[in-house]
């Protein structure tokens, strides 16, 4: 039977793909098999949610190799007959999809926030223009590759799967591996919060920040920010950026200080349920899609905010 | 050093207005994209640092003659650019068979640069799919590069780190936005942009197959995302009618 196959290297994307190929296959009747590379643990994971896993173990094939990456699982999606590939869109995964798409002669679609099967077709969303729009768009070609974006579903459990061992051809890579730095990470989980501060370049300067931390804290919620916050002034940690090329959050209430409100960043907060804006500038973007405007100076609103809650 | 930057010409995102939830485009400048002017820029510095040529390549509609000036105001050397209506908003299949097939009659290229994803549909999909036809290394996310004799040393920047990586050319690397900050032409450099040497090509100059229309585009609406937009006067107001909401204090 024709199938459709699997991979992320990450355990939880892995299993929200699983989940995702589970709603395709059977609306489409297909098969449901999973790849991991040179991850026994990824493997057992998987199997133990239920999946029919296929294990790679070569050396020659290294995450950092996007081009030994794609070479495999279009290998793999040969050799099991799986035309069609669901990727996760973090970034490894989006700098493999365009490969492998490419390799198989597949159509791709990456940053899928949502699927539906309609008319046998996997109908995707995702954002288009910049964010200001979303784009329901289909892939027409036999071969498809789709990147989900993490947390479009949920993470698939239970279930007795199977692990069978799967060789592929690879070449000894050109890519040399100097150093890996992992980010000292704070565990912050935006999405996961019903409250959010969010900050935007409005704010003076990194000395304020503590009292926006204690106007999170006194909310219970956690403090989020605007791109420039975190890649230019480097004053938060990117893991803490809302929107585009950061995360989509779904908060109960959103405090929004300072952004004006460029569609990259309102793409990643526009499904939240209450959104409040502060801003000096009555006219700012941010504000035609809030539900609450106090039009006045960030500082100050968080200084008797911190007052009257603290 | 020769480093090919690729570039997309797309409309000016701030100057979109909605009209029934649709995005109307008609009159609406052509630009480059954010990141792909990173990318000129990454380039231009290696330029600097060790000799060679910055060549601008983008495939796009007619206008892009007047658009590519951008990129040769800002530094670029000269352009290649392939000129047909159909290719504004083709599948990256196609700009990424057009590109690398321009690439293959450019000589000795080093270095091939790409932005993260274009300004309109961020899908980051064009780099990897020359790298892929070409059969060229490639390195995603970059947020640093150098170059070592014969080798780039590239850090790509994910989630939860980063990878430093030796590739040797040549290689294709996408850059991310924060790599550097492009730089603003000045008056004189954008007048001689019109006087830099430019080779444009037509679809039939480049012998390749193309997948026919391999994604179908259903809709394409703005969110819907009624907000009742009350302007409040005070803090102690917000936090009544937050309280009143049931957001807070619970
Ligand atoms: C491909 C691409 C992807 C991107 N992805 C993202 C993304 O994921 N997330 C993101 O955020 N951006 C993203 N951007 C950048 C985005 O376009 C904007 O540049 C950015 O969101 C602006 O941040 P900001 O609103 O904080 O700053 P600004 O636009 O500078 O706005 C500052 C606001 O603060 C207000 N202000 C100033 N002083 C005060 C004060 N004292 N009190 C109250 N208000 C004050 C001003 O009126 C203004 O409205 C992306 C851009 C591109 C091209």
């Amino acid at each position: 039977m024709a199938g459709i196959l699997i991979y992320s290297d990450k355990e939880n994307l892995a299993l929200e793909l699983l989940t995702a190929a589970r709603i395709i296959g059977q609306e489409l009747n297909l098969e449901v098999k999973a790849v991991t590379i040179n991850n026994d643990a990824l493997a057992t994971a998987l199997a133990g949610a239920g999946a029919d896993v296929y294990g790679v173990n070569n050396d020659n094939v290294i995450p950092a190799d996007v081009g030994a990456v794609a070479s495999t699982l279009e290998q793999a999606a040969a050799k099991l007959d799986t035309k069609i590939v669901l990727l996760a869109s973090d970034r490894r995964g989006k700098e493999l999809a365009g490969r492998l798409a490419q390799n198989m002669g597949a159509g791709c679609l990456t940053d899928v926030t949502d699927i539906h099967i309609n008319d046998d077709r996997i109908k995707c969303q995702r954002n288009a223009l910049g964010g200001a729009t979303v784009a329901t768009q289909y892939i027409t070609t036999d071969k498809q590759v789709i990147a989900v974006r993490p947390r479009t579903f949920a993470a698939a459990a239970g279930g007795e799967g199977k692990i069978s061992l799967f060789n592929i051809e690879a070449r000894p890579t050109k890519i040399k591996l100097l150093e890996v730095k992992t980010r000292s990470s704070e565990v912050v989980d935006i999405e996961e919060t019903e409250v959010l501060v969010v900050v935007g370049q409005g704010l003076n300067s990194e000395g304020n920040l503590a009292e926006v931390e204690k106007l999170a804290k006194a909310l219970g919620g956690e403090v989020a920010c605007s791109k420039p916050v975190a890649t230019d002034k480097k004053w938060l940690a990117e893991e803490r950026i809302i929107g585009l090329s950061g995360k989509k959050c779904k908060p109960e209430l959103a405090i929004i200080l300072g952004i004006s409100g460029q569609v990259q960043f309102t793409v990643g907060i526009r499904d939240a349920k209450v959104i409040v804006s502060v801003n000096t500038d009555e006219n700012a973007p941010i504000n035609r899609m809030a539900d609450y405007i106090l039009p006045a100076d960030l500082h100050e609103v968080i200084e008797e905010m911190n007052k009257a809650l603290g | 050093m020769n480093i090919v930057v690729a570039m997309k010409q797309i409309p000016d995102l701030h100057q979109i207005r909605m009209r029934d939830r649709q995005p109307v485009l008609d009159d609406v400048p052509l630009t480059l994209g954010n990141i792909d002017k990173n990318a000129l820029e990454a380039a231009v510095h290696l330029r600097d640092t060790h000799g060679g040529k910055v060549i601008a390549l983008s495939a796009g509609s007619e206008e892009l003659e007047d658009t590519i000036k951008e990129a040769l105001a800002a530094g670029a050397d000269e352009a290649f650019m392939i000129l047909d209506d159909s290719l504004d908003n083709a599948d990256s299949s196609v700009i990424a068979a057009v590109l690398a097939a321009t690439i293959r009659k450019i000589n000795d290229v080093d270095i091939i640069l790409f932005g993260e994803g274009s300004g309109d549909n961020y899908s980051g999909q064009v780099g990897s799919r020359v790298a892929g036809i070409l059969g060229l290394p490639q390195v995603g996310y970059a947020s640093s590069m150098e170059v070592q004799g014969n080798s780039a040393i590239v850090t790509r920047s994910l989630e939860d780190g980063e990878e430093i990586l030796e590739v040797e050319l040549p290689v294709v690397i996408a850059v991310m936005a924060d790599i550097n900050e492009p730089r603003i032409p000045s008056v004189s450099q954008i007048l001689k942009a019109g006087r830099k040497p430019q080779e444009v090509l037509e679809l039939d100059d480049l012998a390749i197959e193309i997948l026919e229309e391999p994604v179908v585009t259903e809709s394409n609406l703005a969110p819907e995302t009624p907000r009742k937009q009350v302007v409040v006067k005070s803090v102690d107001e917000l936090i009544a009618v937050l309280r009143t909401e049931g957001v807070i204090g619970r």
